[in-house]
């Protein structure tokens, strides 16, 4: 083990050393920031390597206008709202699911949850407010699949979920990014295949490395970037290994393209992104909450003075906001990063500041 | 959000099974992975088995959650860890 961090640190040092100037990699997973806190990676870095957190917690990159279409759901008698646990407390313009007065709002951890809860209020409306990326993807397009099979006429789907490729794509498309490379989230990978970022390698010559989240793996990710860096070049590298396999898991992706079709989507902070979310195909229409209850999807403006969307970004630091720590802390939490426990804002907030206050 | 556990597969009827990680047994489904065996260890997330995994790999795993577990005690307890 000690072993494997000497050489982990070797390369990092020799990457720095080369590159003459700051390296940032950019961790995408919301998991693997929270596992680069807990496991106190960051300090171990050389002065020149920055983590970057990026738009990898769904519940982050949730536009508020689509939490104010939820709690617009909420909010009629004739609906169950029924979600993971994430989504409760992310403020929309106005409270949030667990604010709002008279919701019906059950924490549901499947979608098979979601499917029983229609089942036993028939006289009720099931809205499956459907967050995530392509890990959480495919347990929706099973739900479907069975709502289709069982006829159910009661149980509907807000698709929220978002695709990671295209957010990378924005953000490298964005001149001012500062990405170097990517430590590519496992468990998407697991879903998408490791493949999956060779565009993004070919069309910005980006090293993308995917790793499992255990401590050693995240520091022989960075290290493996670093490697590709100092020697100039830029590969799709997965380390997670018998777990991810190039190809990823084709049973999930064929679910996946059977009920959805990308669309351009907001997201939070990054904008429209082209083909970056996922909704219900029109031969599923009748699932998709947006189209049952005639609703449209307007962007809305972030909270005054929120620095969420330059976090996601790579832009900010939680500590470059003004309200961190301050207004927005996890009990009153203002944006995003700071509600989800992987969020950005929450994992500095959480594990950052004991260290600061250390020097 | 995209935590997935590894559980091993101890009951298994067409695409439902019961997992066991750690001495926790939940129900889980299998249907994104048509393939799985009783016995298998899979990676769950959110009611779902995503893939398969290796022992080795799933060992690391267990004994990082049960470190986890520890580490929490001890910051609950309020002891100086840096």
């Amino acid at each position: 083990m000690l072993n494997r961090i000497m050489k982990a640190q070797r390369l990092m040092d020799t990457a720095c050393l080369r590159l003459g100037r700051p390296i940032n990699v950019m961790e995408v997973c919301g998991t693997h920031t929270v596992s680069i806190f807990r496991n106190g990676i960051r300090p171990t870095l050389p002065e020149g390597l920055k983590l970057l957190s990026g738009p990898g917690c769904p519940v982050c990159v949730t536009d508020q206008g689509f939490i104010d279409i939820v709690l617009d759901l909420a909010r009629r008698e004739d609906c169950i709202i029924a979600t993971y646990g994430d989504m409760v407390r992310v403020p929309g313009k106005a409270g949030s699911l667990e604010t709002t007065h008279g919701a019906d709002v059950r924490v549901v951890l499947s979608t098979d949850d979601a499917l029983r809860l229609a089942e036993l209020h028939p006289d009720k409306t099931v809205v499956f407010v459907a967050v995530g990326f392509e890990t959480t993807t495919p347990a929706t397009a099973v739900a479907v699949g069975e709502a289709v099979r069982r006829d159910l006429k009661n149980f509907c789907v807000l698709s929220g979920h978002k695709l990671v490729i295209p957010a990378m794509r924005a953000l490298l498309s964005d001149k001012n990014n500062r990405i170097d490379a990517f430590l590519c989230p496992g468990h998407v990978s697991v879903i998408i295949g490791s493949d999956a970022y060779l565009p993004i390698v070919e069309e910005f010559g980006r090293p993308c490395v995917v790793a499992g989240f255990e401590p050693m793996q995240v520091i022989e990710g960075i290290a493996e970037i670093c490697r590709q860096l100092a020697e100039g070049m830029a590969e799709v590298v997965s380390i997670y290994e018998g777990v991810v396999r190039p190809e990823g898991n084709r049973t999930a992706q064929k679910l996946m393209e059977t009920y959805f079709e990308p669309y351009d989507g907001y997201w939070r902070g990054l904008g429209r992104i082209p083909g970056g979310t996922l909704r219900l195909r029109d031969e599923y229409g009748r699932f998709d909450a947006m189209r049952r209850f005639g609703i449209e999807e307007i962007p809305a403006e972030e909270p005054l003075g929120c620095r969420c969307g330059e976090v996601l970004c790579g832009l900010a630091a939680p500590m470059d906001c003004g309200m961190f720590e301050s207004r927005c802390t996890p009990d009153t939490p203002v944006g995003p990063c700071m509600v989800s426990s992987e969020g950005a804002c929450a994992a500095w907030y959480k594990y950052g500041r004991r260290r600061r206050r250390h020097g | 959000m995209c935590l997935a556990v590894p559980a091993r597969i101890v009951e298994l009827e067409e695409d439902r099974a019961v997992v066991d990680a750690m001495g926790n047994r939940w129900n889980c489904r299998t249907t994104l992975t048509p393939d799985v065996k009783l016995g298998d260890i899979v990676l769950i997330h959110a009611g779902f088995a995503i893939t398969t995994v290796e022992e080795e790999e799933a060992q690391k795993t267990w004994r990082l959650i049960a470190e986890f577990d520890e580490f929490q005690k001890k910051q609950e307890k309020g002891s100086e860890i840096y």
